[in-house]
C-alpha cells in the first residue's frame, strides 16, 4: 500500500484534487474523466491556466499497445497567458463502448465549437455542452467519419502510396469505384422515400432591446440567412441571424460547406505529402500553414531535423511577408465590407501583388507554396530575388503602409461605423480561446512569437501590437501596426541573413518519425495555429489535426454580435477575419 | 474639423488618379519597364517600380513567368537520340500527394523489366502542382511545365495526359529553365572530366604494371642465362659456441 500512495504523489498535481490525475508521461497527463471538471477549474483557478489552447481526439483504433477499453482520448492543451511558459496537456481515455465526458464549457467557453467538432468527427458525448449538435457536416450526416473503421466512398487504401499507381499503372477513374459515381456513403438500408431531412438549426434568442419611454409595439423576430452565397461573408459561411428590426437578437453560424476531411486525408498521407495540403487551410497564408507543420514533426524529429542558419532566417522572412500580405488583404476587404467598393481594397492588393511575386520566384506559386522541408527549405534564393526584396521592404512597402495610414485611419467614416462596434472584453477573449489580432485588439499581449518562442524570433527587434479599443476599429489598427512591426523584422532579417546551406541533409521522400505525439503552434496572420499529430513509428501520421484559428476565433461571434445592427454583423466578422479553408478544413 | 480625415483620404485618391494618367502618357509607362515584346504581344515583368496602372491585360499581355512556375508536369526526352530518361522507377508516382501518377513499367518478351515506362498517366485535374515528382525524380526526367493554358470542354480523357502528351525535347526544357539546365551540363561535365581522370589514372597504372612486368620478365630471362653463385658455407667454431651456451 505504501508503494502505491508514494506512486501516485510524484504525480503532477496528484494532491490537488483527488484521483484526478491517474498517470502522467513525457507527453501529458492522463486525467480521470470523473474528475475532470474540478481539476480543469484548479487549473484555471489555482494555477492560472486559462486559455485553452486546443482541445481534440484520437481514435487510437488499431493502435499498438491500445484496447477497445482506451480506444478514444481527448486531447487538452491548456496555456498561461499571465505567466507564459509551454503550458500542459490533459488527455482524458475514453471506451468505446461509453465515449461520454464531462464538458468544460463553463470552464473555458473556448472549448464549445470544438466540442461540437469532437461529437462530429468521432461521437464523443460532452456531457453538460448546451446544444451538441454537428457543424462541419450536416445534421443528417451518417457516422463519425475521423474514426478509423469509417471508410470514405472513393476509398482505396489505407495509407499512400496506393499499390495501383505503380508499377501496374493502369489508370482508372475514381468514380468508377463508387456504386453511382458520386462521393456519398449512404447507410444500410436507407431509403430516400421515407427520409425526413432534419429541422434547420435556428439561432438562439437572446433578450430584446426594449426602447425608451414609448409604448412597446408587439414586433415578431425575423429568422434571416446570411446564407454561404455572400459577396461578404469570406467564403462560403452561413450565418442564420435572428432580428427584431435592425438589431441581431440570435446569431448562429453555421459552416462545413468547405470541409474537405483535410484531417482524415492527413492520416492517408505520407509525413512529406501533407505539406502541400497544408497550404490549402488558410490559402491566402501558405507559408505559415507550412512552417506550423514542419515545426511540428522537426518536434518529434528531435536532433534530426534542426534546421540550418540560412534556412531559418528564409523561413522567418517567408513567414513574415505572409502576415504583411495577409494583413493588406484583411484591412481592404474590411474597408470593403463597410461598402467603399474595392478602391482600398485594390490599393492593398497591389502591393500583395509583389509579395506574391517573390514567393513564385522562390517556390514557383504565388499562393500554394510548398516551401518548408523537414530541417531546412525547399529552394535557396537568388542575389536577384534578395535586391527585390530589399527594394520592396525597404522603399515601396513602408512609404505605401503610411500612406494607407494617412488614407483610412483617420477617415470619419472608418471611424464613426467600426469604433464600438463589436465589443469583446479582455477576459471573454481569452475565456473564449481567441487569438491573434483579435486577442490583441483587447489589450492582452498575447503572441505565441514571443509567448511561446519558435524559430528565430527571438533575436529580432520587434514589439507586440496591442490597443485596448476592444472593437473592431482597435482590431483594424492592430493589423495596421502588425504589418510595420512584420517589415521591421524582414528588414532585419535581410540585413543579418547568413550564408550556408538550406537543407540540414538530402531530403527523403520517405521516413519514419519515432513514435509519440507533438503539438506545435505558429502565429500565423489570423492567430494562433497548432498542429497536433500522433505518429505510431511509422511513414504515415496517425493523427493529424489542425488547431485553426479562424474556426476557434468564431466561438465569439454570437457574444460580440448581439445587440448590433445587420450592417455590424458584416463587419464584425470581417475584423474577425476569417478563411474557410481553415475553418472548415 | 468633421470630414478632414475623409478629404485627406480623397486627396490620396485623387494623387493616384493623377498619377495613372501621368505615368500612362510616358514613352515607357512604369508597367512596361524590361517587358518584352513578342508577335504574340507583349511579356510584362510586374516590375517593384510600378505604379498607375497595374493590370496586365491578358490575353493581349502576358506575364513572364519565373524559372521555377510549376503547373503540370513533363517528361524530358534526349533530343538527339530520342530516348526518354524516365527509367519508371516510380518515386514521383510514390511522392505524389494526390496520387496522379500512374505508370506502367515496360518488360521484355520473357518478362524481364526494362528501365522505361511503357505508358504514363497524369491526371491532370487532380494534379495539385505541387512539384514533389520533380523535386525527387533521381534522373532529371519529371520536371513542371509552365503551360497553364490548358482549357478542355471534359475531364475524361482530354484531361489525362499519357506518354506521348507528357513528352518534352530537351531542348524545350532548356529553354523553359536556362538556370537549371546550366547546372544540370555543369554537373555532367564535372562528372565526364572525373571519369577521364579515373579512366587515364587506370590506364597509366596498367600500362606501368605491364611495363613493370615485361621488365621483370626480361631480367628474369637474363638471370636465367646467368649461373646463380652457390651460397658460402658457415664456419664451425660458431656452432659449438651456441651448443655450450645452452
Amino acid at each position: 500500500m505504501a508503494e502505491e500512495t508514494v506512486a501516485v504523489k510524484s504525480l503532477p498535481y496528484a494532491d490537488a484534487v483527488p484521483g484526478a490525475v491517474l498517470d502522467a508521461d513525457e507527453f501529458g497527463i492522463i486525467v480521470n474523466r470523473d474528475k475532470l471538471v474540478d481539476f480543469a477549474l484548479y487549473l484555471r483557478n489555482e494555477e492560472g491556466f486559462d486559455y485553452l489552447s486546443s482541445l481534440q481526439a484520437v481514435d487510437y483504433l488499431g493502435y499498438p499497445g491500445r484496447t477497445a477499453a482506451d480506444r478514444f482520448e481527448v486531447v487538452y492543451h491548456l496555456f498561461n497567458t499571465k505567466k507564459g511558459g509551454d503550458g500542459i496537456v490533459l488527455k482524458v481515455r475514453l471506451p468505446e463502448d461509453d465515449p461520454e465526458l464531462p464538458s468544460v464549457i463553463l470552464v473555458w467557453p473556448g472549448a464549445d465549437l470544438q466540442e461540437r467538432e469532437a461529437w462530429d468527427l468521432f461521437g464523443i458525448k460532452f456531457k453538460g455542452h448546451p446544444r451538441l449538435r454537428r457543424i462541419l457536416l450536416w445534421e443528417g450526416f451518417h457516422g463519425h467519419p475521423m474514426r478509423k473503421d469509417w471508410k470514405e466512398a472513393y476509398y482505396e487504401a489505407d495509407h499512400k502510396p496506393f499499390k495501383s499507381r505503380w508499377p501496374e499503372g493502369q489508370y482508372r477513374w475514381s468514380e468508377d469505384r463508387a456504386p453511382w459515381g458520386d462521393n456519398v456513403n449512404y447507410p444500410h438500408g436507407w431509403d430516400p422515400a421515407k427520409f425526413t431531412p432534419p429541422a434547420p438549426p435556428l439561432p438562439k434568442i437572446h433578450e430584446r432591446p426594449t426602447p425608451e419611454g414609448g409604448e412597446k409595439i408587439e414586433t415578431d423576430v425575423i429568422v434571416v440567412n446570411m446564407g454561404p452565397q455572400h459577396p461578404s461573408t469570406h467564403g462560403v459561411f452561413r450565418m442564420i441571424a435572428a432580428l427584431d428590426g435592425e438589431t441581431v437578437v440570435g446569431l448562429e453560424p453555421e459552416m462545413g460547406y468547405l470541409h474537405r476531411n483535410h484531417e482524415k486525408i492527413g492520416e492517408r498521407n505520407t509525413w512529406i505529402m501533407n505539406i502541400p495540403f497544408t497550404d490549402r487551410l488558410d490559402y491566402l497564408s501558405s507559408m505559415s500553414n507550412n512552417f506550423g507543420y514542419v515545426l511540428a514533426v522537426e518536434k518529434m524529429l528531435g536532433e534530426k531535423a534542426v534546421p540550418p542558419e540560412r534556412a531559418e532566417y528564409l523561413r522567418v522572412i517567408m513567414a513574415e511577408l505572409t502576415r504583411i500580405q495577409n494583413h493588406l488583404w484583411t484591412i481592404g476587404f474590411l474597408l470593403n465590407d463597410l461598402g467603399a467598393f474595392y478602391t482600398p481594397a485594390l490599393y492593398t492588393i497591389e502591393e500583395r501583388e509583389l509579395i506574391l511575386d517573390l514567393f513564385e520566384a522562390v517556390s514557383g506559386s504565388r499562393m500554394m507554396c510548398n516551401y518548408m522541408r523537414f530541417g531546412g527549405v525547399r529552394r535557396d534564393v537568388t542575389d536577384d530575388w534578395l535586391k527585390t526584396a530589399r527594394d520592396l521592404v525597404f522603399n515601396r512597402l513602408p512609404r505605401k503602409v503610411d500612406e494607407f495610414d494617412r488614407y483610412l485611419t483617420e477617415s470619419e467614416i472608418l471611424m464613426e461605423r467600426t469604433i464600438g462596434v463589436g465589443y469583446l472584453s479582455p477576459e471573454d477573449a481569452i475565456a473564449t480561446s481567441m487569438s491573434g489580432p483579435m486577442i490583441r485588439g483587447s489589450g492582452v499581449p498575447y503572441d505565441v512569437r514571443k509567448a511561446r518562442p519558435y524559430s528565430i524570433y527571438d533575436r529580432f527587434d520587434w514589439d507586440i501590437v496591442t490597443n485596448d479599443g476592444c472593437d473592431v476599429y482597435a482590431r483594424y489598427l492592430v493589423r495596421l501596426g502588425e504589418v510595420r512591426q512584420s517589415i521591421r523584422i524582414v528588414q532585419q532579417a535581410l540585413d543579418q541573413l547568413p550564408e550556408g546551406p538550406i537543407m540540414n541533409k538530402k531530403p527523403a521522400y520517405s521516413f519514419r518519425v519515432p513514435k509519440g505525439d507533438a503539438y506545435a503552434a505558429v502565429e500565423a496572420p489570423k492567430g494562433e495555429l497548432g498542429f497536433y499529430l500522433v505518429s505510431d513509428g511509422s511513414d504515415n501520421p496517425w493523427r493529424y489535426h489542425v488547431r485553426a484559428p479562424s474556426y476557434i476565433n468564431i466561438n465569439a461571434l454570437e457574444h460580440m454580435s448581439i445587440g448590433y445592427k445587420v450592417a455590424d454583423l458584416i463587419i464584425i466578422l470581417g475584423a474577425i477575419d476569417i478563411v474557410l479553408g481553415e475553418t472548415d478544413r | 474639423m468633421f470630414g478632414s480625415g475623409i478629404i485627406r483620404g480623397l486627396g490620396i485618391t485623387l494623387k493616384r488618379t493623377v498619377t495613372t494618367f501621368t505615368d500612362d502618357f510616358k514613352k515607357v509607362p512604369s508597367r512596361y519597364i524590361n517587358s518584352i515584346d513578342t508577335p504574340a504581344g507583349k511579356v510584362l515583368q510586374q516590375p517593384p517600380e510600378v505604379q498607375g496602372l497595374f493590370t496586365i491585360q491578358y490575353p493581349e499581355e502576358k506575364r513572364q513567368l519565373p524559372e521555377n512556375f510549376r503547373f503540370i508536369p513533363m517528361l524530358v526526352y534526349e533530343e538527339d537520340t530520342g530516348k526518354q530518361r524516365c527509367t519508371a522507377c516510380g518515386i514521383c508516382s510514390k511522392v505524389c500527394p494526390s496520387q496522379c501518377i500512374w505508370i506502367v513499367r515496360d518488360q521484355t518478351k520473357e518478362g524481364k523489366p526494362i528501365p522505361s515506362p511503357k505508358e504514363f498517366y497524369i491526371d491532370a485535374s487532380i494534379c495539385m502542382s505541387c512539384g514533389l515528382c520533380a523535386e525527387f525524380c533521381p534522373f532529371d526526367s519529371i520536371k513542371m511545365n509552365h503551360d497553364y493554358e490548358m482549357a478542355v470542354y471534359d475531364r475524361f480523357p482530354s484531361l489525362i495526359l499519357d506518354l506521348e502528351e507528357l513528352s518534352v525535347p530537351t531542348s524545350y526544357y532548356a529553354a523553359l529553365y536556362p538556370q537549371a539546365w546550366e547546372e544540370e551540363q555543369e554537373a555532367k561535365r564535372i562528372k565526364e572530366e572525373r571519369k577521364r581522370a579515373r579512366a587515364k589514372k587506370a590506364a597509366e597504372a596498367k600500362a606501368k604494371k605491364a611495363a613493370a612486368a615485361k621488365a621483370k620478365g626480361e631480367a628474369g630471362a637474363k638471370a636465367a642465362a646467368k649461373p646463380r653463385p652457390k651460397p658460402k658455407a658457415r664456419p664451425k667454431t660458431e656452432e659449438k659456441d651456441e651448443g655450450e651456451e645452452k
